[in-house]
């Protein structure tokens, strides 16, 4: 079991290498300039030449990522002479825009991007696979095809539709709820739901409507299988072996593409967040591109691989545990 | 109980096996859902195919401006009801500079339905190469390989795309969109293609074609392709709806296709802004991207449930 998470660990390690790699050298080959734009428009050449030399633009690609990764891991001097800034571990650069350190801009948006991600995850997984597996228990049945009909329409309405009708009817007509403002968990818990409601069920819709079809399809595969007929057999109570033995095996595949799912949303869902204006990672990273704040979308883009590559290994890690042949 | 001998005698020459691609039609218009479906996708791609030919029999084009269809001393709202729908505005025009919606919905028509068929046909050819290949060859092939599709599954794939649009600058957007597309699609199905030939390669016929001199591009193409292609197929329409929608999806941030050229994602992040005041707006293009994404849905379950009904999971 070590061994695993020793290998597991370096996997981890090579694909967040390699996805920072790939997107530094798109990011920094691409044409935009962010000397030029950061000197403004009336800029001398020998004004914009010590501007690169600062920000280190004029090094070659490689040496600028060799100190981009040791920044991370060790921190690093930024700039030259005396406008030097110290950067320490994680650095990730300071933002063009506004000199902040990328980090600790991560970090104050994070815990907004994660409310929206873990909420909507819950009211997904409750809606998704309730209608999935009472679906695939009524096969055929009348229950089944209006569920499944309600999941594809679902499926098919892009998450900015849904959020617009949904604040249509209920903050512009219905008046139940306030427009999404964010409030942090711990000012205000019940305004903080209050808020995020919203946001919540848009995102959860669609969401729970992809996890409808699939836990449905993977349940009805489960209940096929020989060793559910032996439990029955043997005089298990149904709801025991929907329960025990059906559910386990289905929600296995449902299990991956639910890490693969929320590792993405939280590091922002760029979409919800920009629809409903709230100032999570998303948004900061639309906003940074708007700028082109280089650092900053590089930050965001990694943050949001580490925490893809980061759901999946605890996933298989969860597999691992519960079934030992996927040690191997 | 009696028994009929030999009815396959009979029944004669119809008990040919008939052509699995016309089978599958056939079942296909069989149910209602399907036919439905069928009939929408091949409406909407007849619509993107004769797209200047419609637009021109509506009198206008996505790109002229009409100022009498607006209303000046309204901030530009459309004059008439329901955003301006009439004989000359089939459905409707845009606020403020009075564009003809339906010319612009059916330009976009053509849009996102090019660059979703492109994206998916590219997504389709690379991972079927590199499923096939992972498959057949194993070894160093199928690990170097798999350990790729691990890699791209791996990349936040929406805000790569939104990056990689945004900092782009003076290139074909449409080209540009499709490549970013299909660059991260492809593993999906390369899993997939990768199991059925894991399945297919030590069966009897395989080993005949080996033993019989056939080297491996023959094997691959004749024997295990053929044996693959319904699971391809049934995958690939299923994979078109998720185009489309990434597609909207960048135009609706503003990454994707540049005005004056319009796309749905593109027409409805316009429209939101006017959602309370010029629903019509707002509803045309949605109604579009919800009608297509939904027909290629059920066109691709019903697919899937005849072409493959293991499911083509592995």
């Amino acid at each position: 079991m070590i061994a695993y998470l020793v290998r597991r660990c370096l996997g981890v390690a090579g694909v967040l290498f390699a996805i920072c790699a790939v997107t530094f050298v798109i990011f920094y080959l691409l044409p935009a300039d962010p000397a030029a734009a950061a000197c403004g428009k009336t800029c001398s050449p020998e004004r914009l030449a010590e501007v690169r030399h600062y920000m280190g633009l004029d090094q070659p690609v490689w040496r600028r990522f060799a100190d981009y990764l040791v920044g991370i891991f060790a921190g690093r001097d930024l700039g030259t002479g005396p406008h030097a800034l110290h950067c320490g571990f994680p650095c990730l650069g300071y933002s063009y825009e506004n000199a902040l350190p990328v980090w600790d801009l991560l970090m104050d948006r994070l815990p907004v991007s994660a409310s929206l991600a873990l909420g909507a995850a819950c009211m997904w997984l409750v809606l998704g696979l309730g209608a999935g597996v009472t679906a695939a228990l009524k096969k055929g049945g009348l229950l089944d095809r209006t569920l499944m009909v309600g999941a594809v329409a679902t499926a098919s309405l892009p998450v900015y539709f849904t959020a617009v009708v949904l604040i249509y009817a209920l903050v512009r007509v219905g008046g139940l709820l306030p427009y999404p403002t964010y409030t942090p968990l711990t000012a205000d818990p019940m305004g903080w739901a209050a808020n995020l409601l919203l946001p919540w069920t848009a995102l959860a819709l669609l969401y729970a409507a992809m996890y409808a079809r699939q836990s449905r399809s993977s349940m009805i595969e489960a209940m096929d299988q020989p060793f559910i007929r032996t439990a029955r057999a043997k005089g298990m109570p149904g709801r025991v072996v929907v329960a025990k033995h059906g559910l386990r095996s289905a929600m296995m595949p449902v299990l991956t593409i639910f890490g693969m799912d929320l590792g993405a949303l939280l590091a922002g869902a760029v979409i919800t967040e920009s629809v409903f204006g709230i100032p999570g990672v998303g948004r900061l990273f639309y906003d940074a591109l708007q700028r082109s704040d280089q650092p900053v979308v590089l930050g965001v883009t990694l943050l949001a691989a580490f925490f893809i590559v980061v759901a999946n290994v605890v996933i298989d890690l969860l597999y691992a545990v519960v079934d030992p042949r996927a040690r191997s | 109980m009696t028994i009929t001998p030999n009815t396959t005698a009979r029944t004669g020459p119809s008990a040919l096996p008939e052509h699995p691609l016309r089978a599958a039609l056939r079942k296909l218009w069989g149910d209602r859902g399907s036919r439905a479906a069928l009939i929408a996708v091949a409406l909407l791609v007849l619509v993107a195919l004769t797209a200047p030919l419609l637009s021109r029999l509506g009198g206008w084009s996505p790109t002229a401006f009409d100022s009498s269809a607006i209303d000046p001393y309204l901030g530009g709202m459309p004059r008439g009801p329901l955003g301006g729908v009439s004989a000359e505005h089939w459905l409707g025009v845009e606020p403020a500079t009075g564009r003809d919606l339906f010319a612009r919905v059916v330009h976009g028509a053509r849009v996102s339905l090019l660059i979703a068929f492109a994206a998916t046909a590219i997504v389709v050819v690379a991972g079927t190469a590199a499923g096939i290949a992972a498959g057949y060859f194993g070894g160093r092939v199928d690990t170097v390989l798999s350990r790729l599709m691990d890699l791209t599954m791996s990349f936040p794939s929406l805000i790569f795309m939104i990056a990689v649009m945004s900092v782009a600058q003076d290139v074909n957007r449409v080209v540009l969109m499709t490549a970013v597309i299909g660059v991260f699609g492809w593993p999906g199905i390369a899993r997939v293609v990768r199991g059925e030939t894991l399945s297919l390669r030590h069966r009897e016929y395989v080993e005949a074609a080996r033993v019989a001199g056939s080297g491996s591009w023959r094997i691959l193409t004749r024997e295990i392709l053929p044996n693959i292609s319904g699971p391809v197929i049934a995958y690939t329409t299923l994979l078109i709806p998720g185009m489309i929608s990434t597609e909207a999806a960048l135009s609706f941030l503003g990454v994707g296709v540049r005005p004056p050229t319009s796309s749905w994602g593109q027409m409805i992040a316009e429209a939101v802004t006017y959602y309370e005041t010029d629903p019509m707006y707002f509803l045309v293009p949605s109604t579009f991207l919800f009608v297509a994404v939904l027909a290629f849905t059920v066109l691709g379950d019903a697919l899937r449930d005849i072409l493959d009904p293991r499911g083509g999971r592995s």
